[in-house]
């Protein structure tokens, strides 16, 4: 029983350290995606539940950017300018976003996003 | 004013939880001319308020869990280092290139999964 649970220990923290590296990598290079690969990997891989997936991805994407954004601002990509005419448009269309949330018809919507991504990958490839 | 709205309709995207960047990234550099770098960098920087926001409010309803994000975190760092110098070494065009890669996969992926419970 114990030796079981040793095992399994030993195979959750090679799946941990395999999520922290995929997820830092992408986040880190295209500069998004982090919580796309965070949460499902959290809730498919080490069985955590959906909400408290969402939550704590937030919690590890948060210093991966740190790092990033560092990184991006040592190589001169950085703008303040544009940083906060954009985040602060970001702040509000968080809070309506969260506001509208239960009433919006949220499969049909991501489906739509979807597509949006699609087509801008599509279009930035060829 | 075009990149206050970019922000806001990316910002109701990930209010909804939807990944917001994913949408911000090429609306940027579509709609506002933003080279992919910047572009990227912007997205990063964003992210901060509305996270560190809603991380009070998901602790707050003990829905973090810590020490579970902490193990990610210390492999994560290094993976985010590694994966940002990667992208500051790469041209415009190139890294375009693999952005596009990287959204169209998500984007089938988000088009095609199944919601494992609906329910929080």
């Amino acid at each position: 029983m114990k030796k079981g649970d040793n095992i399994k220990d030993k195979y959750n923290l090679i799946k941990i350290g395999i999520i922290g590296l995929v997820a830092g990598l992408c986040n880190g290079m295209f500069g998004s995606g982090g919580g796309i690969i965070v949460v499902p990997a959290m809730t498919y891989l080490l069985d955590v539940k959906e909400h408290d997936a969402h939550a704590t991805a937030i919690s590890v994407i948060l210093p991966l950017s740190l790092v990033s954004v560092f990184v991006y601002f040592k190589s001169n990509h950085f703008d303040w300018n544009m940083v906060w005419k954009v985040g602060i448009g970001g702040v509000i269309g968080a809070g309506i976003g969260a506001w509208l949330l239960p009433q919006i018809p949220v499969k049909i919507l991501s489906k739509i996003f979807a597509g949006f991504m699609i087509i801008a990958g599509l279009r930035m490839i060829f | 004013m075009i990149l206050f709205f970019i922000g806001l309709v990316s910002g109701i995207v990930s209010g909804m939880g939807m990944g917001g960047g994913t949408i911000l990234i090429p609306a940027l550099i579509f709609f506002a001319s933003t080279p992919q770098h910047l572009a990227q960098s912007i997205n990063l920087s964003v992210f901060f308020p509305t996270a560190i926001i809603a991380l009070c409010i998901h602790t707050k309803n003990k829905h973090v869990r810590y020490k579970l994000a902490f193990k990610i975190i210390i492999v994560g760092v290094i993976g985010a280092f590694i994966g940002s110098r990667i992208a500051v070494s790469m041209s415009t065009h190139t890294l375009r290139k693999f952005f596009g890669v990287f959204i169209l996969a998500m984007g089938i992926y988000e088009l095609f999964k199944k919601p494992k419970n609906k329910k929080q």
